[in-house]
């Protein structure tokens, strides 16, 4: 099956859940498979079936809510903090494989969704801007706030390891 | 070539999105500027990272096999359907629909740019740059940063608090952007002045974007754009102060 593996990554990460990361996969097989007569020869393969997949996501009860909601802990707490900037390559030096993934779970799903399709599926800003939806101008943008956000999102889990 | 401009377009060399000769010029300025080979190294570095922590979900057999035994009747079924007519009708809606909709997109574009300064000011760890809920206070901060000047409403009767504001930018335009608090929810207002780079298709704008409601209209030659996930008639009576705050 095309794309099964990376179809199933992508959806896990944007539900958080292996059963609704599941079902929205066959979801996705299903919806691809009705509409393939809608699919022109010569056009992005890849970029077509990731859209149904984000499209069937956003129709979902958990993309509609993860749409919706902005979170961020304490916020108040954080008015007036300064963030400090530190060299990527010690921050993700010291950043363990699971505070990656825990800062990745924080960002937002707008900004998960094109680092992840970005930096994981290796999708060009066109094929990016395919699947979501959105200019080439905008993806870039989201992508550098995306960047930035799990930047401050280490910065702040390695800050706070070192503390303990 | 400035470094400022060197540095903008790391990013894009990193995911391999500069032209050729952008690549190459690029990449002899690399070898000769520190600063930036620091930039690009880091970058690189964290887009590795990224790309490793990302592989993290893999189907499990079952799941596998399952998918596999549902789409099989249906591949046989669906693939040599033959949909040429199907084709042609789909092309032309297309068609009307680019041209349609091109007049929208410039609109659509800037929006869903403010939504997401929106989202992602908020999810950051500083949402705002001036801390007050005294409107005395927070306008004042703007004077000399942004081209223009605005009026803030008085909210003693209203179920808004103002949290603070922050510069931002539209297109290269500076614009002044305000953050209120009803009940849980953030709500942001944009305020730029009225350019071509700022303007809407349609002088009052109220619409639904990325699920966020959106307010927008016109005045005085400026550009207001009221942002957030709360309730819209939250969103409209915050859009309604706000003008006639303007209109005094």
């Amino acid at each position: 099956m095309p794309l099964f593996d990376s179809l199933y990554n992508f959806a896990h990460w944007l539900t958080e859940n292996r059963e609704e990361a599941e079902e929205l996969v066959q979801e996705t097989y299903l919806k691809a498979l009705k509409g393939f007569s809608s699919f022109q020869t010569g056009t992005n393969f890849r970029a077509w079936i990731f859209r149904i997949l984000r499209n069937a996501f956003l129709n979902s009860r958990t993309g509609l809510k993860a749409m919706q909601t902005v979170q961020f802990d304490d916020a108040d707490e954080e008015i007036g903090a300064r963030t400090e900037e530190t060299p990527e390559s010690l921050l993700l030096g010291r950043a363990s494989q699971q505070a990656i993934h825990s800062a990745l779970e924080q960002l937002p799903v707008i900004f998960r969704e094109v680092v992840l399709l970005c930096d994981v599926e290796e999708m060009s800003y066109e094929e990016i801007s395919q699947t979501v939806g959105i200019p080439v101008g905008t993806v870039m943008s989201r992508l550098h706030r995306a960047r930035r956000l799990l930047r401050q999102a280490l910065k702040e889990k390695v800050d706070r390891a070192s503390n303990d | 070539m400035t470094e400022d401009i060197w540095r903008s377009k790391v990013e894009r060399y990193i995911d391999g999105e500069l032209s050729e000769n952008e690549t190459k010029a690029l990449g002899e300025h690399l070898r000769e500027c520190s600063s930036c080979a620091a930039e690009a190294l880091q970058q690189t570095q964290q887009k590795r990272s990224i790309k490793l922590a990302g592989q993290r979900y893999a189907p499990a057999a079952e799941f596998r096999r399952r998918i596999t035994e549902q789409i099989r009747p249906a591949t046989r079924q669906t693939y040599w359907k033959p949909a040429f007519a199907l084709a042609i009708v789909a092309t032309v809606l297309v068609a009307a629909w680019f041209t349609y909709s091109s007049r929208n997109a410039q609109s659509q574009r800037l929006l869903t740019e403010l939504v997401d300064i929106h989202v992602a000011d908020l999810a950051a760890s500083t949402p705002v740059e001036v801390v007050s809920t005294d409107r005395h206070t927070v306008k004042p901060w703007f004077q000399g940063k942004v081209p223009f000047t605005f009026d803030l409403p008085e909210l003693q009767n209203a179920p808004f608090t103002l949290a603070g504001g922050r510069l931002a930018y539209l297109n290269h335009e500076p614009g002044a952007q305000l953050i209120y608090n009803v009940r849980s929810h953030h709500i942001s207002v944009f305020i730029f002045r009225e350019t071509p780079a700022t303007s809407l298709h349609s002088q009052n704008i109220s619409k639904d974007v990325l699920k966020f409601s959106v307010e927008s209209w016109s005045a005085h030659g400026l550009r207001y754009f009221v942002i957030g996930d709360a309730n819209p008639a939250d969103i409209q009576q915050l859009a309604s102060l706000l003008k006639e705050a303007g209109n005094s």
